[in-house]
């Protein structure tokens, strides 16, 4: 049951994909990176649509720059106009990273460009430039997920500095989640004790108030010392159960380079997940959990005893993101609904071990797991599957919609709702808050089907 | 807002409308490293096929260009919505290396098989125009095992604007009209196009026609349909909305067909009803059509005209900022925004020409900044320098706006309401209204500084 190759798939077209490119993955890392300024080197197409999707689900503006090809650049080599949009990039944003993220129209002509940003450093010897960081992210090799975690890996690969002793500090590597959660994960090392760098941390540029002025570059990420740092922490927690099985990550490299030890867990929703963060940072910051942590763990605790009968033995949908699926599969086996069908775009090849792990009896349980998966093929399984609710991002509204079932929206995109970027899922108050949103969708499913419509639940 | 720095290469496409002769560079690619608020020629040929509900739109490429534009734009349609879906090649490294053909000829015939469209439109995108795939054999010989017609659009992001995208969307239509019969087509008929039916546009107009006594043939591409299309050279005229879209298609069908156009608008009381009664002189034989378009005309204008003037007296005196794709659709939004009372501040296209921003300063009081290719930079700028009360553009413009504390309007292809003809001019100007007018603006800093200059 759990797998599924490309080479079965019944369709050869993607029809409905349930991924995005990589490149987009790359510039919202550069988003989270103070006074970074993304460039995706290939045709101006690439960036505004990858603006414009940004954009749908943040509601903030993004600044994507690009360096815009033509019919004679994609013949004859990208160099030069990768160095006049850094030049002007310098001039109109003053930054103080440009991150430079390929397409696959640079990928595919071969466009050498750590060589063309060599050039155009030694061209700048002399005046105050700013490091560029570039990161290969050709969309026929991965989706935005390896987009993301390959700028990460491209950004302490060449920055982070080692140092002796090693800072008091931990490199914290939460994924592809929410600005809020980025502020609560902020907030829990807080609450240890722990100075945390997050990488990225988006958490202000891509959520914050209105401005007096344009930010050129919106205020707040990762200040560029911490991600130089980053070599010198005391250890770094890597969050996402199919991104701890990867060979290379920004945390091994890490490792493998300055001994910074690596703690890689899954994203932490439900409370044995999210335990496992907290002992981590117990055992980093060698302090307790903090009470006030505690008391949050014990109302969700709380809660469950309340909505148990509501949830157990509901059948659920789940999609988006690997890390994300493999995440809710975990806490959703936690509170007795059934993942019927786990499914992402994403093809790693992880996703279907993460789930068994999670459900050792997952064949009789009917899990099907679908890697590499579009909608169509989704919704196939899900009409199969009979759920009782969907729970991923807004594309899924489609399919929740045919279905005649609810979608409970989580992750990203979510742009048919407002709030996409303060939606929390992460840590005993994430979980409570999806717990809730879960408890109270079924019941509400209960109520209007009763033909008694009962106003005590 | 001196801290905004303007490139110099772009100060020739700025403008500020005064004393100095007029002299603004358009048409050229945008600068490298700038926020382009530009697509690319993809984008061009998407934005003009995709209300063509029967058929099928396979996008030949890496999964970006089509996961991007599933289901964005609000174009309605009265049957199929196969338009609503999101294919592609979803080209791997293999295809890359060894070429994309064979896997685009599998993804199309299984596609067709599976979705029995009228017709297949297959875009190539800029990888596919590198590693030279024949697409167009391909169609040519999926055309022929499968019966329908299978149309390549020469989209390839990087080989030009946006435009140059209308124009090889123009040419794959072209391939389809002439096909069909055009017996029995009444002679006091057009095609509607340039027409994407946005939350049901192409219904309003289609609708006024009808009264009028006009026969509609076809809407391309707005609720369209395959078969209305092969038989649109039956048709006595073409009426061309927009300046860029699809005028390339009603030139070739002149020169073939020998079908005459016209271009309209149908934004606007004034622009909506210039169109409809262009259209009925058109077909001066039938007099009957004149009369009976002034009095659709009358009796449209009077229904809206009380609620119009009342939100005219709320809004009247605002400032507004435009900035759209086509210039054409600026002239009528600043006839439109000048019926409510207000005052145009900034204009700027993605993909005028000179002609258009002739036209437009021509429009324009003094004072007004012209933009062309403007960026994220240049729009906050000036929109804060001017006073704007009111953004109109699309979802990119959106959140410049808010962040500054100015209400906005979507006039994209992505609104779900119709905002043309006369019902169209009531849900705009409600629109309008209810962001210009509402409270949540006076906590925005932008305003609450200006307030307190203001205030002593
Ligand atoms: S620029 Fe090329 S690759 Fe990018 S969206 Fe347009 S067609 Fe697709
Ligand atoms: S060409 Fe590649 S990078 Fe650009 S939009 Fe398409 S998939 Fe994304």
């Amino acid at each position: 049951m759990i797998g599924s190759s490309p080479e079965n798939r019944p369709f050869t077209a993607t029809r409905n994909a349930c991924k995005l490119c990589t490149p987009l993955g790359a510039a919202l890392v550069f988003k989270g990176i103070r006074g970074a300024v993304p460039l995706l080197h290939g045709s101006q197409g690439c960036a505004t649509y990858i603006r414009r999707y940004l954009i749908s689900h943040y509601r903030e503006p993004i600044d994507i720059a690009c360096s815009n090809f033509s019919e004679q650049t994609a013949i004859f080599g990208g160099g030069a106009n990768l160095k006049i949009a850094l030049d002007n990039i310098r001039r109109q944003y003053d930054p103080e990273l440009i991150g430079v993220a390929t397409t696959c129209l640079s990928e595919t002509i071969g466009d050498d460009v750590p060589m063309f940003i060599r050039e155009y450093r030694e061209s700048c010897e002399g005046q105050d430039s700013p490091p560029v960081v570039h990161v290969a992210t050709p969309s026929y090799q991965g989706t935005h997920m390896q987009g993301f975690h390959a700028a990460l890996r491209a950004l302490v690969g060449q920055l982070a500095e080692g140092g002796s002793p090693p800072g008091r500090h931990l490199n914290l590597f939460p994924g592809m989640v929410s600005p809020a959660d980025l502020r609560h994960l902020g907030e829990i090392c807080a609450d240890f004790g722990l100075p945390a760098v997050l990488l990225p941390d988006y958490a202000d540029t891509l959520d914050g108030p209105l401005w007096t002025e344009y930010q050129r570059i919106p205020e707040g990420g990762t200040p560029m010392a911490a991600v130089r740092s980053s070599g010198s922490a005391r250890a770094s927690l890597e969050l996402g159960a199919v991104l701890a099985r990867e060979k290379e990550t920004a945390a091994t490299f890490l490792q493998r380079t300055f001994q910074v030890p690596c703690h890689r867990l899954g994203l932490p929703v439900g409370i044995d997940a999210t335990d496992r963060m907290f002992a981590a940072l117990a055992e980093i910051s060698g302090r307790p959990t903090p009470q006030k942590h505690l008391r949050e763990r014990g109302r969700l605790i709380d809660s469950y005893a309340d909505g148990h009968k509501y949830v157990m033995d509901a059948r659920a949908v789940v999609f988006g993101e690997e890390d994300l699926v493999a995440g809710l599969a975990g806490f959703l086996a936690e509170i007795g609904v059934v993942p019927v069908v786990c499914a992402s775009g994403g093809r790693s090849g992880h996703l279907a071990a993460c789930i068994a792990e999670r459900f050792p009896d997952h064949s009789q349980k009917g899990i099907q797991v679908l890697s590499d998966a579009d909608f169509v093929a989704i919704e196939a399984a899900a009409r199969e599957a009979q759920p009782d609710f969907l729970i991923g991002n807004s594309k899924g509204y489609s399919m929740a919609r045919r279905l005649g079932k609810p979608l409970i929206r989580v992750g990203f995109p979510v742009h048919d709702r407002l709030g996409g970027a303060r939606l929390l899922h992460l840590g005993y108050r994430g979980s409570q808050q999806l717990f809730d949103r879960i408890a109270n969708t079924l019941m509400a499913a209960g109520q209007s089907a009763s033909p008694v419509g009962y106003t005590y639940i | 807002m001196a801290s905004i720095p303007i490139l110099k290469e772009r100060e020739k496409q700025i403008h500020r409308k005064g004393a100095q002769p007029f002299s603004l560079t358009c048409g050229q690619h945008s600068l490298a490293g700038v926020v382009s608020q530009r697509a690319c020629v993809f984008c061009g040929s998407r934005v003009v096929l995709y209300p063509i509900a029967d058929a099928l739109h396979l996008i030949h490429g890496p999964v970006g260009c089509a996961a991007y534009t599933w289901d964005i734009r609000g174009a309605l349609s009265s049957g199929p919505e196969l338009h609503r879906l999101s294919f592609t090649t979803d080209l791997r490294e293999k295809d890359v290396i060894f070429g994309g053909e064979k896997k685009l000829q599998r993804a199309l015939t299984e596609l067709i098989d599976a979705y029995q469209p009228r017709a297949a439109f297959v875009y190539s995108t800029c990888i596919v125009g590198i590693i030279g795939d024949d697409v167009a054999a391909v169609c040519r010989q999926v055309a022929r095992e499968k019966g329908i017609p299978v149309l390549p659009v020469h989209s390839e992001g990087f080989k030009g604007t946006k435009k140059d995208g209308y124009k090889a969307a123009c040419e794959a239509l072209f391939q389809l009209v002439g096909q069909g019969q055009v017996d029995r087509i009444d002679p006091c008929s057009i095609n509607i196009l340039g027409e994407f039916n946005i939350g049901g546009e192409a219904w309003i107009i289609k609708s006024y026609y009808e009264k009028m006594g006009v026969a509609v043939v076809a809407t391309m591409t707005g609720d369209g349909r395959v078969d209305a299309i092969r038989r649109s050279h039956g048709a006595a005229l073409n009426v061309v909305q927009c300046s860029g879209a699809m005028t390339t298609l009603a030139e070739m069908m002149q020169e073939r067909y020998g079908i005459p156009y016209i271009r309209a608008s149908y934004f606007g009381l004034e622009d909506t009803s210039k169109a409809l009664y262009d259209v009925a002189a058109h077909f001066a034989g039938n007099p009957e059509i004149m009369t009976r378009t002034q009095s659709l005309v009358r009796e449209e204008i009077s229904a809206i005209t009380p609620e119009l003037q009342q939100i005219k007296a709320a809004v009247s005196g605002k400032r507004a900022a435009i900035y759209v794709g086509g210039a054409f659709k600026a002239f009528s939004l600043i006839k439109a925004l000048r019926y409510l009372g207000m005052d145009v501040v900034l204009v700027g296209s993605q993909t005028g020409n000179d002609a258009d921003y002739q036209t437009l300063r021509e429009m324009c009081d003094d004072g007004t900044i012209i933009l062309d290719d403007a960026n994220p930079l240049e729009l906050s700028k000036y929109i804060i320098e001017k006073g704007a009360d009111l953004f109109i553009g699309g979802v990119k413009e959106r959140p410049i706006a808010y962040k500054m504390g100015i209400g906005f309007c979507d006039h994209n292809h992505e609104r779900k309401i119709p905002l043309a003809g006369y019902e169209g001019m009531l849900h705009f100007a409600r629109e309008v209204y209810r962001s210009v007018t509402s409270p949540v603006w006076r906590f925005a800093p932008t305003r609450a500084a200006a307030a307190k200059e203001v205030s002593p």
